[in-house]
């Protein structure tokens, strides 16, 4: 077992804690058939990866996935970067990243170019993600939290504590709503893939049973250019309200 | 931020994506950081050929640092004769890894509006009318 990172400077009030969609990421990535698919995918010799987490939230599957970077890539040569629209999330994001890969097992970890405030792949240029990773917003609801309100309130000083608190669950909603079907900030994102992502890139994407995976996987399947989706990771089996799918989506 | 970062980045809003002149975004009133890392030799060698190399060089007039060479350096450049990092590769180490942009603003050469850097982070969060 590859150790979790310590995430206990982050403040829960504000950043999503890590839970058990979080910890199905970093088991199905460190498991044999996702790490034996990248090892041959991302071949020691080929250009750096670059990984992207887009909302890192606590930043527990970033700092995870650089500081695991020779078990997990199969290389250390790994730059990963961050993106999330909460910016208490990003300076934690920051700190969880940095306090995994310095130690006695640096030489195993990436390098970790920094914290991106921002919409979901917005800030990045075309065609430059190798791997990409995506826990979202999934739990079904009435409307999307209005994330620039959300903004807006971060740089405020002098909030009452009524406010500070509106703020906050506002943040965490970002966190988890998923409007419609809980898909639509994923909707969002799965549009940006065939334009973030280099011709090598993979997007690994976390889904609930509501999200109905089989239907997504069924049109990424029909997106021109040869894509292929496949459910790699999974857990709560028991008919749980929140079964969790993880999709591996990229062009074979 | 580490300098390097500024090779993946451009403009966030969706008009700016297609404009060659939104890369590299171009930091203004910047403030550096030097935070010392080890050498990864291996990691600068594998980067190199997804280096802008222009943009680099763009980067590092505006930034007063010193001149890069030319034109992107061949690999055998990177190792000296005896095998060990040569000062091409320990030069590339201080700008790409050890240098980062602490705070200042980044700047869109397409569109103008320039993106806040605060405690080592950039906003590129974008007010609604504007995405």
């Amino acid at each position: 077992m590859l150790p979790t990172p310590s995430t206990s400077h982050v403040n829960y009030d504000r950043v999503y804690e890590p839970a058990e969609d979080s910890y199905l990421l970093l088991d199905t990535l460190s498991a044999s058939p996702e790490t034996t698919f990248l090892h041959n995918h991302l071949p020691p010799s080929t250009p750096t990866p670059l990984v992207l987490e887009v909302g890192t939230g606590s930043g527990v599957v970033l700092a995870f996935l650089a500081a695991n970077a020779r078990h997990i890539f199969g290389r250390s040569d790994i730059a990963t970067l961050g993106t999330d629209v909460n910016n208490y999330a990003c300076k934690a994001t920051t700190r969880t990243v940095n306090l995994a890969i310095t130690g006695p097992k640096s030489g195993e970890a990436a390098v970790f170019c920094g914290t991106l405030d921002g919409d979901l792949t917005s800030p990045l240029r075309p065609n430059v993600v190798d791997v990409l990773i995506f826990n979202p917003p999934y739990v079904p609801t009435e409307a999307l939290p209005d994330s620039n309100s959300a903004e807006e309130a971060v740089d405020r000083s002098n909030l009452s504590p009524n406010e500070a608190f509106e703020r906050d669950s506002r943040l965490l909603a970002l966190s988890y709503a998923g409007g419609i079907d809980g898909m639509e900030t994923t909707n969002r994102l799965l549009e940006q893939l065939p334009v973030t992502l280099s011709d090598r890139g993979v997007a690994y994407i976390l889904l609930c049973a509501q999200n109905r995976p089989e239907a997504v996987k069924d049109r990424i399947r029909l997106w021109p250019g040869g894509w292929s989706a496949e459910t790699v990771g999974s857990s709560g089996k028991q008919a749980g309200w929140e079964k969790l799918s993880i999709l591996r989506i990229w062009r074979p | 931020m580490k300098l390097l970062t500024l090779n993946f980045l451009t403009c966030a809003r969706k008009t700016c994506k297609s404009a060659p002149a939104a890369f590299p975004l171009h930091p203004k009133e910047a403030e550096l950081e030097q935070v010392e890392t080890d050498l990864n030799a291996l990691f600068i060698t594998n980067m190199l050929p997804r280096l802008d190399w222009e943009a680099m060089k763009i980067l590092t007039t505006e930034l007063g640092l010193p001149a890069l060479p030319t034109e992107t350096p061949a690999p055998e450049a990177l190792l000296a004769d005896d095998g060990a990092p040569s000062q091409v590769l320990r030069d590339l180490h201080v700008l790409l890894m050890e240098t980062s942009i602490a705070s200042g603003r980044l700047e869109c050469g397409s569109c103008g509006h320039g993106y806040a850097v605060k405690e080592g982070i950039a906003n590129f969060l974008l007010p609604s009318h504007m995405v």
